[in-house]
C-alpha cells in the first residue's frame, strides 16, 4: 500500500551541496537542500524571502506538492470520494451547448446543459423554449400521455429517451436533443 | 484473618451468597463484605475508574474482576487474550483496538496484524455468552465473522469501525445466525462489497434490532426486505442507510419507524420529481425523537428544507457528505437551535461558519472537512475568519477539527480566548510548512495560546510551520494532554524532548516527518511505560537508537517497520508500546521487534 514516495524520497536524486541562498521571492524556484549532520536525513529549506532564516543549522521544509506525500492531508480515504461526481461536472469546462430540435419547428435552438441541475429543470427549460408540454417521466411508460417526447443522441450515435440514466451520466453523454412528437416516438419508451 | 483465605473464598463463590462463608469481621483494609462491594462496583462502568478500583487492595481487585462485564483493550498487543480471560471471568462485552491511528492514512502496510481471530477463539471458550464486540482498526476476515456468528449464541451487538479484511459475505453470516442481534454498526471499513443480499439474510423472526448502520456500503440492498425488517423491529432507534436508498424509499422507512433517534439518509436529491416533497417534509415532522441526522448525499437547496421540521430538537447534524454552500447551511441552521455537534464540508465557507456562530449558541463540537483535500489551485474552503466567527457565537465549543489552507496566530489566540474550555483541538493547515500568512512567522504562538489558555486540553493536533518553541509550550503548559499528533514540524531533537519532559498525562504520541532523532527518543525512556503507544515515522531514528531503547525497557515492544526504499540503518517507521504479552508472535516479515 505504501507505494507513493514520501517527502524524503523526493529529494533522493538531488545534489546535496550545502548552499543557503537568500533570494527575493520568485527569483528561483529551486528548493534548497541542506546537508544535515545525520546521514540519510534529507531536508530542504524553503526560500523565506526576506525572513530571518539565516541559521545554517536550522532545517526547513520546502513544502512538496500534496499529491506526492503519502497520507497528507490526513483525510480518510472514504471521504476523498464523496465529491467525485461534483468534481467531474465542474471539470467539463464552461458551458455545454447542445443543439435542440423540435419536430415541426423551422429552426433549431441551442441550450447550455450546465445551466440545469436536474431533469426537472431541463424539462422546464425545454417547455419554456418551445412552448410545449412534455409532462412527467415514468420509468416504465416513458412520457406517456404527453404530445412531446424528449430524446437525445448519445456518444454512440444512438437515440435515447431522456430520463433513464442518472443526470450526471446524461449530460456527459448527450450530444444533441430532439423533441419528438409522441406519435413518432412509439417504440422508444416501450420495454 | 488470613487475606489468602478470604481471597480463596471469593474465588470459589459463584453468584449467590452463602451466609456461612461470609465473614462477620473483615480486614482493616477492607471493611466492606463482598456482597456489599460487588453490587456497588457493578455500578462503575468507566474502565479507568475500574482500573483505579482494582489497585486499592487485593479484595477490591478480586471484587472488581468478578463484577466487570465490559473490558476495553486500547491496544490489542498490549495484552494477550489468555491473560484477559484469566483475570476477568464474567465478561459480556469486549472493545478491541488494533492498528496505530496513522493506518487510516495509509502509513501502515497491509498485513501488519491486529487480526481478531486469535482473540475470538479464546473468547469463545471463556465467554460463550459474550454479547457485544466493538472493534476499531482490527483485521477482520469473513472466517472471523462466521466464527463469531456460530460460536456466541447470545451475541447481540457488533460494531466495526475502520476495520478491514472482510466482505459482505461475513455480514451474511452475522445476519443469518445471530438470532438476538440488536446492533449492527458497520462504519468506514475496508470492506469488499460483493452485493447487498446480506440484508436479506436477517430471518423473519428477528425483531430485536435497535441499531442498523450500513451507510458506508455501496451495494443496493433489497428495499422490500429492508422495509419489512424496519417494520418488525419496533425498538429500532438508529437507522443509517446507504446512498442507494432514494427519497421515496426513505419516506417509506420513516413512516414505518417514526421512533428513530438517529437517522442516516440515503441520496437526498432526485432527478425527476414523481411526488411532491411536501410529503417527506411532513414525515420528518412526525419523527419526534430525532436527535441525529447524517447522510444527506448530494443534497441541495431544493431538498434540504424537507428536514426543517425535525431540526429544532436535533443535537447532532452530520453534513460531511453534503457539499452545501454558505446560504444553504445558513437557512438550515436557523432551525437548529439545539445543535451541540456539527460536521460540515468546507464548501460552506467562512460565511457558512458565521451562520454557525449566529444560530447555534449551544454548539460544543465542530468538524470542518475539506471537500477537495488535494486541490492546490483555486482553493476556496474556510479560513481563520470562519474559525473566529464560530468561537464568538459558540462559547461552549470544546471540540474542534478544522481543515483549512491558511491560519494566523492571532486568530487562534482569539478563538481560544473566546472558548477556553477546549478539550480537543485539532487544526490541520493543509499546506505543509505554512506559516502565519499575515506575519509570515511560524505558527508557534497559536499553539502556545492553545495550551496556555485551555487547561482541560486532552487532545491536540498541530500543523503549519512550527519550530521547537511550539513543543516547549506544549511540554510546559499542557498538563492534561493525553493525545498529541505532530506532522512536518519542529526544528531539532529539543522539540520532542520538551514534550517527553512535560505532559505528565501523555498516553498517545504520533509523529511523522519531523527532525527528531535518537537522543530525543531516548530522553523519554521512563515515560513510555506510562503511555499506550508512540508512533514515529520518517523521522531521524536509527536502528541502533531503537535497539538501545528496546534493551533498556524490556516491557516495551519496540517495533520497526522496514520498507524497501529506506537504508538499512534507518528506522523508517517505529511503533513502540507497553505490553505484558511480550513480543508479537504474529509479526509479518517486515516488522522487526527489537
Amino acid at each position: 500500500m505504501d507505494q507513493k514516495k514520501t517527502t524524503l524520497d523526493l529529494f533522493n536524486n538531488v545534489d546535496l551541496a550545502t548552499e543557503l541562498r537568500l533570494g527575493l521571492p520568485g527569483t528561483d524556484n529551486q528548493p534548497e537542500i541542506i546537508k544535515s549532520s545525520l546521514s540519510g536525513n534529507k531536508r530542504t529549506s524553503s526560500e523565506m524571502g526576506s525572513s530571518t532564516c539565516t541559521d545554517e543549522n536550522e532545517s526547513r521544509f520546502s513544502p512538496p506538492t500534496k499529491e506526492q506525500v503519502v497520507g497528507w492531508p490526513p483525510v480518510r480515504s472514504y471521504r476523498k470520494n464523496i465529491l467525485q461526481v461534483k468534481k467531474t461536472e465542474s471539470e467539463m469546462g464552461s458551458g455545454m451547448y447542445v443543439k435542440v430540435s423540435m419536430d415541426g419547428a423551422p429552426y433549431l435552438r441551442k441550450l447550455d446543459l450546465k445551466m440545469y441541475q436536474s431533469y426537472e429543470e431541463l424539462m422546464k427549460g425545454l417547455q419554456v423554449m418551445f412552448k410545449c408540454i412534455i409532462g412527467l417521466y415514468f420509468e416504465r411508460e416513458g412520457y406517456n400521455g404527453s404530445q412531446h417526447v424528449p430524446t437525445y443522441e448519445d456518444k454512440d450515435g444512438d437515440w435515447m429517451l431522456v430520463g433513464d440514466v442518472p443526470w450526471e451520466m446524461f449530460i456527459s453523454s448527450c450530444k444533441r436533443l430532439r423533441i419528438m412528437k409522441s406519435c413518432e416516438a412509439r417504440g422508444l419508451g416501450d420495454c | 484473618m488470613d487475606l489468602n483465605q478470604k481471597r480463596t473464598r471469593t474465588v470459589d463463590r459463584v453468584d449467590s451468597v452463602d451466609p456461612d462463608l461470609v465473614s462477620p469481621e473483615s480486614t482493616p483494609m477492607c471493611p466492606f463484605p463482598d456482597e456489599v462491594l460487588e453490587p456497588v462496583l457493578s455500578l462503575i462502568n468507566s474502565h479507568k475508574d475500574r482500573s483505579s478500583v482494582s489497585l486499592v487492595c487485593k479484595d477490591w481487585y478480586n471484587a472488581e474482576r468478578w463484577s466487570r462485564r465490559h473490558v476495553f483493550i486500547g491496544n490489542c498487543y498490549s495484552v494477550s487474550p489468555e491473560i484477559v480471560v484469566g483475570r476477568f471471568p464474567k465478561i459480556r462485552s469486549v472493545t478491541l483496538k488494533g492498528k496505530p491511528r496513522f493506518s487510516d492514512f495509509n502509513l501502515v502496510p497491509e498485513d501488519w496484524g491486529a487480526d481478531v481471530y486469535p482473540w475470538l477463539s479464546v473468547l469463545a471458550k471463556a465467554y460463550p455468552f459474550l454479547e457485544e464486540l466493538r472493534l476499531k482498526r482490527m483485521a477482520v476476515s469473513d472466517e472471523s465473522l462466521e466464527f463469531l456468528a456460530m460460536n456466541f449464541p447470545e451475541f447481540k451487538a457488533l460494531s466495526l469501525l475502520s476495520c478491514d479484511g472482510f466482505s459482505t459475505d461475513g455480514l451474511k453470516a452475522i445476519a443469518t445466525h445471530c438470532r438476538n442481534l440488536a446492533e449492527l454498526d458497520i462504519q468506514e471499513n475496508g470492506i469488499d462489497d460483493l452485493g447487498g443480499d446480506w440484508l436479506s439474510c436477517f430471518p423473519e423472526t428477528l425483531t430485536t434490532l435497535q441499531v442498523l448502520n450500513f451507510a458506508s456500503l455501496n451495494s443496493e440492498v433489497s428495499f422490500s426486505d429492508l422495509e419489512k425488517l424496519v417494520t418488525r423491529c419496533k425498538s429500532l432507534r438508529v437507522l443509517k442507510v446507504n446512498r442507494t436508498i432514494n427519497l421515496d424509499q426513505l419516506q417509506k422507512l420513516l413512516l414505518r419507524a417514526p421512533q428513530l433517534t438517529e437517522l442516516g439518509t440515503g441520496t437526498f436529491t432526485q432527478d425527476l420529481v414523481t411526488r411532491p416533497v411536501a410529503d417527506l417534509e411532513a414525515t420528518f415532522g412526525s419523527c419526534k425523537n430525532l436527535l441525529t441526522i447524517s447522510g444527506l448525499w448530494d443534497t441541495n437547496s431544493l431538498y434540504l428544507p424537507v428536514i426543517y421540521p425535525a431540526c429544532a430538537s436535533l443535537t447532532f447534524l452530520n453534513l460531511s457528505c453534503a457539499a452545501l454552500r454558505s446560504f444553504e447551511l445558513a437557512m438550515l441552521l436557523i432551525h437548529c437551535k439545539s445543535l451541540r455537534r456539527l460536521w460540515v464540508l468546507d464548501t460552506v465557507g467562512d460565511m457558512g461558519l458565521e451562520a454557525v456562530g449566529s444560530w447555534c449558541p449551544l454548539l460544543e463540537e465542530l468538524r470542518v472537512f475539506p471537500a477537495d483535500p488535494f486541490e492546490q489551485e483555486n482553493v476556496a474552503g474556510v479560513t481563520e475568519s470562519g474559525f473566529v466567527a464560530v468561537s464568538r457565537g459558540c462559547p461552549k465549543l470544546h471540540y474542534v477539527l478544522y481543515f483549512c489552507h491558511q491560519m494566523t496566530n492571532a486568530a487562534v489566540a482569539t478563538v481560544v480566548q473566546n472558548c477556553p474550555g477546549f478539550t480537543h483541538f485539532r487544526l490541520c493547515i493543509m499546506n505543509l510548512g505554512q506559516p502565519d500568512y499575515v506575519t509570515n512567522e511560524p505558527m508557534d504562538e497559536a499553539f502556545g495560546a492553545v495550551v496556555r489558555t485551555c487547561p482541560n486540553l486532552q487532545r491536540l493536533a498541530v500543523s503549519g510551520l512550527l519550530t521547537d518553541l511550539t513543543f516547549e509550550y506544549i511540554g510546559k503548559y499542557a498538563k492534561n494532554l493525553e493525545i498529541l499528533s505532530v506532522a512536518f514540524a519542529g526544528s531539532s531533537d529539543l522539540g520532542l524532548k520538551y514534550v517527553l519532559g512535560g505532559c505528565p498525562r501523555l498516553r498517545k504520541l504520533e509523529i511523522r516527518d519531523c527532525p527528531f532523532g535518537n537522543a530525543a527518543l531516548l530522553s523519554g525512556l521512563t515515560k513510555y511505560e506510562s503511555m499506550r503507544s508512540l508512533w514515529m515515522s520518517a523521522c531521524n531514528l536509527t536502528m541502533n537508537g531503537c535497539r538501545v531503547l528496546a534493551k533498556e525497557m524490556p516491557r516495551l515492544n519496540v517495533e520497526v517497520m522496514k520498507d524497501e526504499d529506506s537504508e538499512d540503518s534507518q528506522a523508517h517507521k517505529v511503533y513502540i508500546y507497553r505490553t505484558v504479552a511480550g513480543p508479537r508472535r504474529d509479526a509479518p516479515p517486515f516488522v522487526l521487534t527489537l
